[in-house]
């Protein structure tokens, strides 16, 4: 049967990692290629890449880091942030990405999805939804929305409603954020994961809240969650993915164990 | 040297990079005297199986594959690449290249694992159960696990033509093997090390 992926998440600005990752004897890497390289030989099963660089001139850089990570890791690795166009996807693409995620350009242009998955196959299009609970009203029934601008903006968008839609017009793959938990360490929105994963016949990625290999555990098991998101918890340390990967072994979640 | 078919499917900018990576010479070509040239040809893609027909056909590439079971050059087919050399293909109701018997089918809709409802595309890393050794398999371990993407499989009307299956939800093929033709479903370029050991052994492989 098919393993449940961890995916490492690495914040890039202007080409170089926004907060350095620790790897063996402490070394601080800030060149995403090099990070990308460690997880790929510690055993992450995809690596998402997410492009926060304000000004859209230097969005060049991030292109090259896309090509030499492509010449440099053997696994599929997604990029997001900054998406805006077909344009701008068929260039992460066209620099060797195997996905591409699109967050707000999507909400305000929901027909991105659909010009991304004729372009490049549905395979290609990852809907990033970042998602604030909320209380349940005629608007928001479900209790979530869907927030943009890296959560400042709410948009009054039900967030069942548009992880449905995003399906109908051709997403592959949801990649769902909890802005409520991302940051805590507390665990992942179990909730809301299973919500969205059981509405959906997409998989979906769990993200925002990792802090121990436990709630990595929770998500994939009571959040049915297809694949996890994590950072801080192995960007600094605290554990590699192979430990948190045993872990799972253990608690009978079949992750790639041999790589 | 080995020559990859171009025909304007997505992943063969993957399959050039793990290629140099394990230090082999390749040449990217949609040119039919050129692949006859080559020691061996792999056929990958991504992609719908209409289109993809439509321009092999439209290249005369379709008749050139399907000259591979008498040349005997060695062939690998990846994920669309190798749904499209059997006879069809449920998706856009494709005649496809016919070098394998068989059909392409998409996944029944309501695939059950464990009680719960499995999604489509079946998409991440799973096993590969061989039915019998293949040089093509050399050296790699059972417990291996490739990456998928897809939501038609291979189902080769010849069950000998069966060499590895997989679990998800059904048994279904994940690759088959015709004397000198050897073909996955799942996307060695982006299998980590065990993806990469496949390749080398095809490069290395006679076809027999």
């Amino acid at each position: 049967m098919i393993s449940k992926r961890i995916i490492p998440c690495l914040d890039v600005r202007a080409g170089k990692l926004t907060k350095g990752i620790k790897f063996q004897g402490n070394v601080d890497i800030g060149d995403p290629v090099e990070a990308a390289r460690q997880y790929y030989e510690q055993g992450a099963d995809e690596i998402v890449f997410y492009d926060i660089t304000a000004s859209s001139d230097k969005r060049d850089i991030m292109i090259d880091v896309v090509r030499r990570v492509a010449e440099t890791i053997f696994i599929p690795f997604s990029v997001g942030g900054g998406i805006r166009s077909l344009d701008d996807m068929r260039r992460v693409i066209g620099a060797g990405a195997e996905k591409v995620s699109v967050n707000s350009a999507a909400v305000l242009e929901p027909g991105i999805i659909t010009q991304g998955a004729r372009a490049f196959g549905s395979q290609c299009v990852v809907l990033g939804m970042d998602v604030k609970k909320v209380a349940v009203s005629r608007q928001t029934p479900s209790g979530y929305e869907i927030v943009i601008e890296g959560g400042r903006r709410y948009t009054g968008i039900d967030a069942l409603t548009w992880a449905q839609k995003a399906e109908r017009l051709g997403a592959g793959e949801i990649c769902l954020n909890s802005i409520d938990a991302d940051g805590t360490k507390d665990g992942y929105e179990i909730a809301l994961t299973a919500l969205v994963s059981e509405a959906v016949r997409i998989p979906v990625i769990a993200s925002g809240g990792a802090g121990t290999p436990q709630h990595l555990a929770d998500v994939l098991a009571r959040g049915r969650a297809d694949a996890a998101l994590i950072a801080s918890m192995v960007h600094y340390r605290t554990y590699t993915i192979s430990e948190i990967k045993q872990y799972l072994s253990c608690r009978n979640i079949q992750t790639r164990l041999l790589w | 040297m080995i020559a990859i078919i171009d025909y304007n499917a997505g992943n063969i900018a993957s399959v050039a990079r793990a290629l140099h990576v394990i230090g082999q010479e390749y040449v990217v070509t949609d040119d039919t005297s050129v692949l006859t040239a080559a020691s061996c040809v792999i056929f990958p893609g991504v992609g719908a199986a209409g289109e993809a027909m439509a321009y092999l056909r439209h290249k005369k590439l379709d008749s050139w594959l399907l000259g591979c079971r008498s040349s005997g050059k060695p062939l690998l087919g990846i994920c669309l690449g190798t749904q499209i050399i059997l006879d069809a293909s449920e998706e856009n109701d494709t005649q496809c290249i016919g070098l394998v018997g068989g059909t392409t089918r998409r996944f029944p809709e309501n695939l059950v694992a464990d009680g719960r409802r499995l999604k489509i595309p079946h998409m991440g890393w799973n096993r590969v159960a061989l039915r019998r050794p293949h040089p093509v398999f050399a050296g790699v371990p059972a417990e291996a696990e490739f990456y998928f993407v897809h939501s038609y499989y291979p189902s080769p009307g010849d069950e000998k033509a069966v060499l590895a299956t997989t679990e998800y939800g059904i048994t279904f093929c994940s690759a088959l093997a015709v004397n000198n033709l050897v073909a996955v479903q799942f996307h060695p370029e982006k299998s980590g090390r065990p993806g990469l050991q496949i390749l080398k052994n095809f490069c290395g492989w006679r076809g027999r």
